[in-house]
């Protein structure tokens, strides 16, 4: 038998988790140190996934299977594709920087803290791993649980609604897709099976439904316009910690689950109603830039400039072509780097001032110019900049669309003006300038801890924007067979 | 024909009667400080009906007394979790009852005497059987809520309980007596052949069915016959709550197999009582879930989680097929875990002079006790129906059954009152982890009490990894009763 690693991938974080749990709030400084070695193992278990996956093979890979619910026929099935690998690894780097990120920060229930992020991050592997339709809700839903007690146990003075409103939109989404999986299990033939969903004759009806059911669970994740309004809340109430891990990985489970379940299982009707995600898409590129432009809150700003990239999500899947799908994946990975780090700039002023408010700052840079040197490389990444990751993704969605039509481009495209006009304003006024007031005044500089984070994070974006390639070389043969999937016609039973 | 029946089918019954008895007579002569040996007297009995149910035979069904009595895997399997559910039940209670002067025999015999009246259920192959364990179950209980003499809610909780429940049986003879007008038999194995023959009315057997129904719904404390459960729950003392919302539902749950599938479950009646079951379960649903919101009283919202847990139960068992009954049957044995280890977290946090009864009683638990704190989480979110807890299978396993039966939009309408069921156990876990604590007397269990809440509220999650074995378990059990 091989190596399970990906069972080590999940299991690992997890049990790390439990144990800096069973050591309790009342040794913290073991705790941190306990959950610094946990994500780092995590980290390194996943690392040999890069170097032995296959690149030119289209086959999930790493694969175990083992009966779970027999009376089911539910299976633990793991395998992982190109954007499987790549999500998690990135995952597995978000949590590693988590925890050195809350190391002084977080002084209450550190070990509570620690162990929520790295039960999370074994977690969302598991989503990304699972082969079977029940083990990923299964580990879809269980995410909810660990973020549901970050944002409410360490947010800010509204954390309850926020907690509470971010947990009831997540799981009314998901509660129908459960409904959508079991007559899947049905018309499947008693499994569960992701392989068996994707070649299950449906009529056009049936695939519509099923299609809407999993477009609330994923749409309300990823966020899509309208159903985006937990997403501020949420972020601006979580801890620094919580708004990384949720912008740099829980959104990506709604652009995963199009990926791997939308589009290989409903192709009809992901194709009949492309035109409205993409509608969709684009009013939350537009429409969401511009009210990200009125912000005051730098954490608010930063969740509606996420929906809003999320958008090249939504529009480069709903594109169906490679470049569209890849574009949206390294539109994932990209931002995961991004709003992380952006988040976390923003946690590095908030631990020294207290205020996320853009009115209370001005002229950060006479105090923090190595910081408002990093602060200005992720700001001008957040807008799209040729040579960052930010660049990558968006061009390939917006050459993808064009070649569809010019005016859903022209749209998306709008974005590089926005993007940098609320990112960079926003900029300007925290950064740039006199020094507004004495608490400014008394700012000091980025400390080693903050330096490593945001260096490692500056490290992986600038790299990705200049040599995107490796990323490109992962994804071809996965994209390739996703889109073989998502053929119109392939599984269209004809009737009612 | 036997003139003496034989009674080793019955074994159980028949030596846990003698135990009974023994205690009760026992009792009479032990001082105060001796009734820890009333309890391990209780405890032993129990321990005893377990070995002897579990070593029976199971290989299929085996009548006795005249066909009044049927020792099937179903009736086996459900008693062997009715003795363990009281034994937990019993191990939660000590210290509650102690620390409030109930702390006596009665207490002790009326428990044993109610699990006879379940067991008498489950094995029931006879209305009279049926009525009279029924009606010893609840006399019984009626006498448990009311052994708090001098509390006035405890007394209008057994009051309530017992017009209302005096009801409900009446009515529920009342179907039982047409039943026999138009079949000719009370026993449900012939009743059914009765019926298949057609040889029955069908409009007396219709009016029938909708008297037993409407009984049936009083027992499983179903909407619209839901009113006396909160009251009951609120009033009732804790450790009496915690029986009521236990034991009972799984004998509950065997009362209608035997009466709805066994005896009435011709395919034009399971037609009939289907829709009544689909609108109860629909109301249950509802109602429970949306008034559970507007709770204060930790223990009346869970009377409305309970009413929407039977709204669950429901449509299991309306679903049908061995898959619907197996579902149903998972659904009310994960149900009743979770709710021994609820209402043992209540009885943990009281104390003598001091009930955990309102919501603001566990605020900030998290930071009197993370464990306990964590064992609560666990229970709510499994009540929510959320993986990995088991909750979660429980309500798949049923939702699974509705759209095998082609109830597609019961599944919907069952998924979304979850959604807001989910809301009231969330505020639970806000209350715990979110705010700070109001009360900060240290908690103090018994060893016992620490070890047996521990592995309830681990189980949850345990059963929730691996919950294969049990669910096989009830999927083979209703194979071999139902065939």
């Amino acid at each position: 038998m091989e190596f399970p690693i990906l069972s080590f991938v999940i299991w690992v974080p997890i049990t790390a988790g439990l144990a800096v749990l069973v050591l309790g709030d009342s040794r913290a400084r073991s705790a941190r140190v306990l959950a610094l070695l946990g994500a780092l193992a995590g980290l390194l278990i996943a690392l040999p996934l890069w170097t032995a996956y296959d690149r030119a093979s289209a086959d999930f890979q790493f694969v175990e299977f083992a009966p779970w619910i027999e009376t089911f026929n539910v299976n633990y099935h793991l395998g992982i594709d190109g954007m499987s690998l790549l999500l998690i690894l990135l995952n597995c780097l978000t949590t590693v920087l988590v925890v050195i990120a809350g190391w002084e920060v977080i002084k209450e229930r550190v070990s509570q803290y620690m162990a929520s992020f790295l039960i999370l991050s074994g977690l969302m592997n598991g989503v990304f791993c699972a082969l079977d339709a029940l083990l990923f809700y299964v580990f879809f839903e269980a995410t909810l649980i660990p973020m549901f007690i970050i944002i409410g146990v360490w947010g800010g003075p509204n954390r309850v609604y926020a907690a509470v409103k971010f947990f009831l939109y997540t799981l009314m989404g998901s509660l129908l897709s459960l409904v959508a999986l079991i007559y899947l299990f049905k018309a499947a033939g008693n499994s569960f099976a992701l392989f068996d969903f994707y070649d299950v004759q449906l009529t056009l009806y049936a695939q519509i439904l099923i299609f809407i059911a999993f477009m609330v669970a994923f749409a309300v994740k990823v966020p899509m316009w309208p159903v985006h309004t937990w997403l501020p809340d949420a972020h601006v109430e979580a801890p620094t910690g919580g708004s990384v891990v949720l912008a740099a990985i829980m959104l990506k489970l709604g652009g995963y689950g199009f990926l791997r379940l939308s589009l290989p299982i409903v192709p009809d009707a992901s194709h009949e109603l492309a035109g409205f995600v993409i509608a969709l898409s684009l009013i939350a590129i537009v429409y969401i830039g511009l009210v990200a432009l009125v912000q005051a809150d730098m954490k608010k700003l930063i969740a509606y400039s996420s929906i809003s990239h999320m958008g090249f999500v939504t529009l480069g899947i709903f594109i169906f072509s490679a470049q569209g799908v890849e574009g949206a994946i390294l539109q994932m990975i990209s931002h995961g780097f991004i709003s992380g780090a952006l988040f976390l700039c923003v946690g590095v002023m908030y631990d020294r001032m207290h205020s996320r408010l853009i009115a209370d700052y001005g002229g950060v840079a006479n105090k923090m110019p190595v910081f408002a040197a990093l602060f200005m490389f992720f700001a001008m990444a957040n807008s799209g900049l040729p040579g960052t990751s930010g660049f990558v993704g968006e061009w390939l969605v917006i050459l993808a669309t064009i070649k569809v039509n010019f005016w859903w481009a022209a749209l998306a495209a709008s974005t590089l003006i926005f993007g940098a006009a609320y990112t960079l304003w926003m900029y300007k006024r925290v950064v740039f300038g006199a020094v507004a007031n004495p608490h400014v005044a008394e700012l000091t500089d980025v400390n080693a801890r903050e330096m490593l984070v945001l260096g490692v994070l500056a490290a992986a974006v600038l790299a990705m924007g200049l040599w995107p390639a490796p990323l490109g070389e992962v994804l071809h043969e996965s994209v390739n067979e996703i889109l073989r999937l998502a053929a119109p016609g392939r599984k269209l039973l004809i009737g009612l | 024909m036997e003139f003496i029946a034989p009674f080793t089918p019955a074994l159980a019954e028949t030596f846990l009667l003698a135990m009974v008895c023994t205690i009760l007579l026992v009792d009479a002569f032990l001082s105060d400080a001796q009734r820890w040996i009333t309890y391990a007297l209780t405890m032993a009995t129990l321990v005893v009906c377990f070995l002897i149910t579990g070593f029976t035979d199971w290989g299929g069904e085996i009548y006795t007394f005249s066909g009044m009595f049927v020792a099937d895997p179903l009736a086996n399997m459900l008693k062997l979790f009715i003795y363990l559910t009281v034994a937990i039940v019993l191990v939660y209670s000590q210290a509650y009852i102690r620390d409030r002067e109930m702390y006596r025999g009665e207490f002790f015999v009326l428990a044993l005497f109610a699990t006879l009246g379940m067991m008498v259920m489950v094995s029931a192959n006879h209305m009279l059987t049926l009525y009279l364990g029924l009606e010893l179950m609840s006399l019984s209980l009626y006498a448990m809520i009311a052994l708090q003499r001098d509390s006035a809610v405890a007394t209008e909780a057994a009051m309530k309980y017992f017009v209302l429940g005096a009801l409900a049986s009446g009515l529920l003879l009342y179907g039982m007596s047409m039943l026999y007008g138009a079949t000719g038999t009370l026993e449900l194995t012939r009743m059914a052949e009765v019926i298949a023959a057609g040889r029955a009315d069908t409009t007396i057997l219709l009016f029938a069915l909708v008297f037993v129904v409407a009984g049936l719904g009083f027992k499983l404390s179903a909407v619209p016959f839901h009113m006396w459960v909160p009251d009951v729950y609120q009033g009732a003392p804790t450790a009496v709550t915690l029986f009521i919302g236990s034991a009972p539902e799984i004998a509950a749950f065997a009362f209608v197999m035997r009466l709805l599938v066994t005896g009435l479950g011709a395919d034009f009646l399971i037609e009939q009582w289907q829709w009544m079951l689909i609108i109860m379960a629909v109301l249950s649903l509802a109602i429970g879930n949306v008034t559970a919101i507007a709770q204060t009283n930790l223990k009346r919202m869970l009377a409305y989680s309970t009413i929407s847990h039977m709204g669950f139960l429901l449509l299991g068992i309306l679903a049908g097929g061995n898959d619907g009954y197996a579902s149903a049957m998972f659904y009310v044995i994960i149900y009743v875990l979770m709710a021994l280890g609820t209402f043992g977290m209540i009885l943990l946090m009281s104390r003598a002079g001091f009930e955990a009864d309102t919501l603001d009683d566990f605020k900030g638990l998290n930071a009197r006790s993370p464990w306990y704190a964590f064992i609560m989480l666990l229970l709510m979110f499994s009540m929510a129906g959320l993986p990995p807890a088991v909750g979660f299978y429980a309500k798949l396993s049923v939702l699974w059954a509705v759209i095998d039966a082609g109830f597609l939009w019961l599944a919907v309408i069952a998924v979304i009152f979850s959604l807001v069921g989910a809301f009231y156990y969330l505020r639970i876990v806000k209350l715990m982890y979110f705010d700070q604590p109001v009360d900060h007397a240290p908690l103090a269990p018994s060893p016992a009490l620490r070890l047996v809440l521990g592995a309830n509220g681990l189980s949850v999650l345990i059963l929730g990894i691996w919950p294969g074995f049990l669910m096989a378990l009830c999927e083979y059990t209703i194979a071999l009763s139902f065939r």
